[in-house]
């Protein structure tokens, strides 16, 4: 049965630590010593009891920003991943289940929007869009649900030609029938996986945008606009640049390892064969 | 930014004609190609409707909600707005294919005479990444899959899961931190002029390699790994171990011959790859090339510069794949030997 | 007495806590050739790898030696090793296709050990590989070993793995399953060609098969395994004639029995009249079939891979509709394409699948599964549909503790009937039953056959009964159709149509299946080339 395979070492890091990072965007207005564009000391000062991490490029205190920034964060990319995901799962699952040339058209045009790299895709589309966060939002959940979309029929595909989704058919159940009550439950743990793939991308590429200055704009600020912020302190030896960049860093290798762990039983069905 | 490019291995399915059989080789390589071409063609068509879905139009964009009318006006004339969409992509794609991007709205300047050095500059850089990152993963990979589940696997899966983890802005910094900043080993911009000599040019650019060689390592390691592991899967390395041959010979002999498609498939799409996570690691190096040239460009909102370049990468990202899908094919005995 | 080759003794194969192989011992002397027999989960196969020293991923050699010549197998000393795997015992797969390396060409991989072992410089290796592939029948054999795996068919790479096997002159051969993937027809074929290639080079053997009626025609002798355990080991005349154990008995007598030929006659429920279909465009898989499925009857469908049996099946359901030709059940015409037909239609064609495990959803009850049907159907709720859940689950024989359970934890057998009181909750009038057997071990095979008749007699059900298999076909049917190449070749009652005169294919087809005696593999080949039969 397809339950998750059982708990090792790293899978509990990587557990803890991704909660730890849900708690402290959850709890932002409790656990921020400051509000988040209060200047509480002057440039970039080291780290002291007022500001555990040191202030910023204007003298913000730089652990209430990373709190705060770890919402923004969170929001956007946990928003765009949903929605790429009813999109992608919805539209995979419908092409693999009709077949034909609506299978055709959409997978078509899938491919055409895989075609380019997702970064540039991005850029272009956002040097004239505005950048608001609705517009982040969609942008990068249309460019994600082009991924989801792929792997999810995938799935489907390979579900759709088994003999039990055909008697399902051959009943004369419903598309909605199939789709929710014969393929969805057996497509769980493999989406599941994807799912954390993504958001770790979502978290990623929503960093990337904001460091390149096109992502989320001033007042608000995300953990990459924190490194875009301070990445000019670090020719004067000052490394708070480094901190929301690491804050990213282990959040994405906390996914990763809870992602590894899920997909670990996957890759071991493919060594039972025939037995006798 | 580490795509999730396991997604994207069959990014080129378009061009996997399903009723392929029956073809010759060539016949099977020109049809992909032509494939290619036509692909190429749609994402023109996509780049440019990208530029365009804007309710408003693409000069209001440009100047902002306070400009004057006179200057919208003016540049309306300048991009030819008041044509049609489709005889303004038409006339487009006419300028990309024979050269000719047009002048950029924000400097005046030839599109196409700005990008040839940057270009340049971009697959010098990535080329240099490629040498470097391509032997280390291939290695690596082959070293974890022959070792699969032992200590030796599980630290390099761990080395490379976290360099996968690490946004390139991250792993640059750190880079520069260290070697630039406490040590002052290596220069933290990579600002490089045609008088320089190679020597100079490796020095100023190993930190922006290095940060590329990071981005990519985890990602083709790891999938040349799960290539090797599908093959040695086969029940034709149990027959080789069942003639009593040893380890090596069925590593050498049989596995690797049949892993060399997919691997060529995992290194060209990481190369494409490669190309595109240039874009962040020249902004952070401040390195004169293409992606650099596209994110200023984005942020003046200066459109025929941003189609330009969108299309030049686009254009790099599927000719990388379209190489190794015809790559793959070549290496496939059952192709190249038909019944 | 002759000379002693592989001695086993109280060989412990565990896979974790579990055993697999449980204290078997049993011996080989040279030259002879000895069948293991038993279902999936005997551990015949791991015996057999185990006599090379090979054990799978996830399974280990925990007890027990086995040695060869008096050297040890499983923990060969240093200058052992290399005379033992490849060299002096070596193994022909079930599929040989999976077992040849695509990347190299057949000849190389069949002297490859030959050359590693340095047994035999590489033009005699070659010259001895083509004179084997003409031993055992390939074409054109100075150069059929140019081809690469897949320019050659499943048969041809199944001798060619046979030639690979024999060219290092080995003292033993492991069998495993070589023939259990290829049509009858072909089998008999392979078969041949291996014993004859046996008892030309003298080797020995170890052949494992599920198989008792192939396994009687190569071997000497019969070791029958059962979970694990040794069951019965005796000569095969032996086995055949007095068998000791229960579990022996039930093995060789099985399929002896026939239903008679019921009368003619009655009103057709099911009449298909030149469909001609297939998947790609301009590529049939089915031309001109027609055939008549008279109420309350078993007609059977037989054919090789490739017949088109299935594909028969897939337009009569409306999965894949016909291009031309036309469907008629009970009276009216059938729509081509399922979406068209009424609910009365999908509920009175059902189908029972080839491989249970892929017809059950695995995230559903047996409950669950049985109900659906019955709501969708009949509106069934509350204690009505808990109530004919339990009659289902009673007439296929299962007791109702088993309503709560996954298919993950039921037998093969039991999914099969699962699936079967599935068809039997719509009530239906047509039952497709596509190989509903083939997947399943001989015994529990016999258990759903007599199932499906029983409640054939019970409550009229047609079947279309889709086979490769002649001895299904003589217990269960009552008309027959045999299909080669997408074509009905021939059609009628069972009695015309297995009697006498007939057309070539059906001859060769009947000639072909193996009965359950020793010495059947001789006489049809004997009688083969009295009469000379032109292949199709």
């Amino acid at each position: 049965m397809s339950r998750l395979p059982p708990l090792t070492p790293m899978a509990v890091i990587g557990l803890l630590g991704a909660s730890a990072f849900v708690l402290l965007a959850a709890f932002a207005p409790w656990l921020a010593p400051h509000p988040v564009s209060d200047v509480v000391g002057g440039v970039w000062d080291p780290p002291s009891a007022n500001a555990l991490l040191g202030t910023d490029n204007i003298g913000r205190d730089l652990f209430s920003r990373l709190v705060w920034g770890a919402r923004v964060t969170f929001v956007i990319a946990a928003l765009s991943t949903a929605i790429a995901f009813l999109l992608g799962v919805l539209l995979g699952f419908y092409a693999a289940v009709r077949g034909g040339w609506i299978d055709q058209v959409l997978s078509r045009l899938n491919d055409l929007m895989m075609a380019i790299p997702t970064l540039i895709f991005a850029l272009v589309v956002l040097a004239v869009l505005p950048k608001t966060m609705v517009v982040l939002v969609l942008v990068m959940a249309t460019l994600e649900a082009t991924r989801v979309f792929r792997v999810s029929r995938a799935i489907a595909a390979d579900l759709v030609v088994l003999d039990y989704v055909e008697v399902a058919r051959l009943r004369g159940e419903s598309w909605r029938w199939v789709i929710l009550r014969e393929i969805l439950p057996n497509a769980l743990s493999p989406l599941l996986a994807e799912l954390g793939l993504r958001f770790a991308f979502a978290i990623l590429f929503l960093s990337t945008l904001s460091f390149l200055g096109l992502g989320v704009q001033p007042p608000i600020a995300d953990w990459g606009s924190l490194v875009k912020e301070n990445k000019d302190g670090l020719l004067f030896g000052v490394f708070a640049a480094l901190i929301p960049g690491a804050a990213i860093a282990i959040l994405v290798i906390c996914i990763n390892l809870v992602v590894d762990w899920m997909l670990q039983k996957t890759t071991s069905l493919k060594g039972t064969r025939r037995n006798g | 930014m580490a795509d999730g490019i396991e997604a994207d291995i069959k990014v080129m399915s378009v061009l996997a004609a399903p009723k392929a059989r029956g073809l010759s080789l060539w016949a099977m390589l020109g049809r992909r190609l032509a494939l290619g071409l036509v692909l190429l063609w749609a994402v023109s068509l996509v780049i440019f409707a990208g530029t365009q879905i804007l309710p408003g139009d693409v000069a209001t964009a440009m100047l902002g909600q306070q400009a004057t009318p006179e200057a919208v006006a003016s540049i309306r004339q300048e991009l030819g707005l008041e044509q049609p969409a489709a005889v303004r992509y038409v006339k487009w794609l006419g300028g990309a294919v024979t050269g000719d991007f047009g002048r950029s709205y924000s400097n005046r300047q030839d599109i196409a005479k700005s990008i040839a050095p940057r270009l340049k500059n971009t697959l010098l850089l990535a080329a240099m990444a490629a040498v470097i990152a391509v032997p280390l993963s291939i290695g690596l990979g082959i070293l974890s899959a022959l070792h699969a589940g032992s200590w030796i696997d599980r630290t390099i899966g761990l080395v490379t899961l976290s360099a996968v983890s690490l946004p390139e802005f991250f792993a640059g910094y750190l880079l520069i931190a260290y070697f630039s900043v406490t040590h002052f080993w290596l220069p933290s911009s990579a600002t490089v002029s045609d008088g320089m000599s190679l020597g100079q040019r490796f020095v100023v650019t190993l930190l922006p390699c290095l940060t590329l060689v990071l981005a990519v390592v985890g990602h083709m390691m790891r999938m040349t790994r799960v290539a090797l592991l599908n093959v040695m899967a086969s029940p034709y390395i149990e027959t080789a171990l069942l003639k009593g041959l040893p380890w090596s010979r069925i590593v050498w002999k049989h596995a690797l011959p049949n892993a060399v498609s997919p691997i060529v498939n995992v290194v060209a799409l990481n190369l494409a790859y490669l190309v595109v996570g240039v874009v962040v690691v020249e902004v952070i190096f401040v390195y004169p090339g293409m992606g650099q040239y596209l994110v200023d460009h984005v942020a003046k909102r200066d459109v025929p510069v941003v189609q330009a370049a969108g299309l030049v990468f686009a254009a790099i990202y599927i000719l990388l794949n379209i190489v190794a899908d015809m790559i793959s094919v070549i290496a496939n005995p059952r192709l190249r030997h038909p019944r | 007495m002759a000379e002693l080759l592989l001695n086993v003794t109280d060989l412990e194969i565990k896979a974790g806590a579990t055993v697999i192989v449980d204290k078997v011992s049993f011996t080989l002397e040279k030259g002879r050739v000895l069948g293991l027999i038993g279902e999936s989960g005997a551990g015949k196969s791991t015996i057999g790898l185990a006599s090379l020293g090979h054990a799978r991923q996830g399974l280990r050699i925990t007890g027990g030696r086995a040695e060869l010549n008096g050297r040890d197998i499983l923990k060969p000393a240093r200058r052992d090793a290399r005379l033992l795997a490849g060299a002096s015992v070596t193994y022909v797969a079930q599929s040989a296709a999976a077992a040849f390396n695509p990347a190299h060409r057949l000849i190389d991989q069949v002297i490859e050990a030959t050359l590693w072992h340095r047994l035999m410089p590489r033009a005699e290796a070659t010259e001895r590989a083509k004179a084997l592939f003409a031993l055992l029948g390939l074409p054109d054999p100075a150069h059929f070993g140019d081809r690469y795996p897949h320019q050659a068919s499943g048969g041809q790479l199944q001798r060619a793995m046979t030639a690979m096997a024999l060219c290092p002159n080995p003292e033993l051969i492991v069998f495993d399953e070589p023939t259990t993937a290829l049509d009858v027809t072909t089998q008999i074929d392979v078969l041949a060609a291996i014993k004859h290639a046996i008892s030309k080079t003298g080797t020995a053997a170890l052949y494992i098969s599920h198989d008792l009626a192939v396994v009687a025609q190569v071997a000497d002798e019969i070791l029958v395994l059962r979970n694990g355990r040794m069951v019965e080991r005796g000569p095969v005349e032996q086995i055949f004639r007095a068998p000791e154990e229960d579990y022996t008995k039930r093995l060789v007598s099985l399929r002896r029995a026939e239903k008679p030929s019921q009368a003619r006659g009655g009103d057709v429920l099911l009449r298909v009249s030149g469909i001609k279909a297939g998947y790609a465009r301009g590529v049939s898989i089915l031309d001109d079939v027609s055939l008549d499925l008279v109420r309350g009857e078993t007609l059977a469908v037989v054919g090789e891979s490739g017949s088109g049996k299935s594909t028969l099946a897939r337009v009569i359901t409306g999965l894949l509709p016909a291009w031309s030709g036309q469907l008629q059940f009970d009276g009216t015409v059938l729509a081509p394409a399922l979406s068209a037909r009424n609910a009365e239609t999908h509920r009175n064609i059902q189908i029972v699948n080839q491989i249970p495990d892929l017809a059950l959803n695995p995230r559903q009850t047996v409950e669950a599964i049985l109900s659906r049907p019955l709501a969708f159907y009949f509106g069934l709720k509350g204690p009505a549909l808990r109530q004919r859940v339990a009659t289902l689950l009673d007439q296929i024989e299962l007791p109702s503790t088993l309503r709560d359970r996954y298919p993950a934890e039921l037998s093969g057998g039991q999914k099969q009937r699962v699936c079967i009181a599935r068809a039997l909750a719509a009530d239906p009038k047509l039952i497709i039953c596509d190989e509903p057997t083939s997947a399943l071990d001989p015994l529990v095979a016999d258990g759903i056959l007599d199932l499906l008749m029983r409640l054939q007699r019970e409550a009229g059900t047609s079947y279309l009964f889709i086979t490769h298999d002649l001895a299904i076909v003589r217990s269960i049917a009552d008309s027959v159709v045999v299909m080669l190449g997408g074509k009905v070749v021939r059609s009628g009652g069972k009695a015309d149509v297995l009697a006498p005169p007939f057309d070539p294919y059906t001859e060769r087809l009947i000639a072909s299946v193996p009965e359950m005696r020793p010495g059947w593999l001789d006489d049809a080949i004997a009688g083969r080339n009295r009469s000379e039969t032109p292949k199709p």
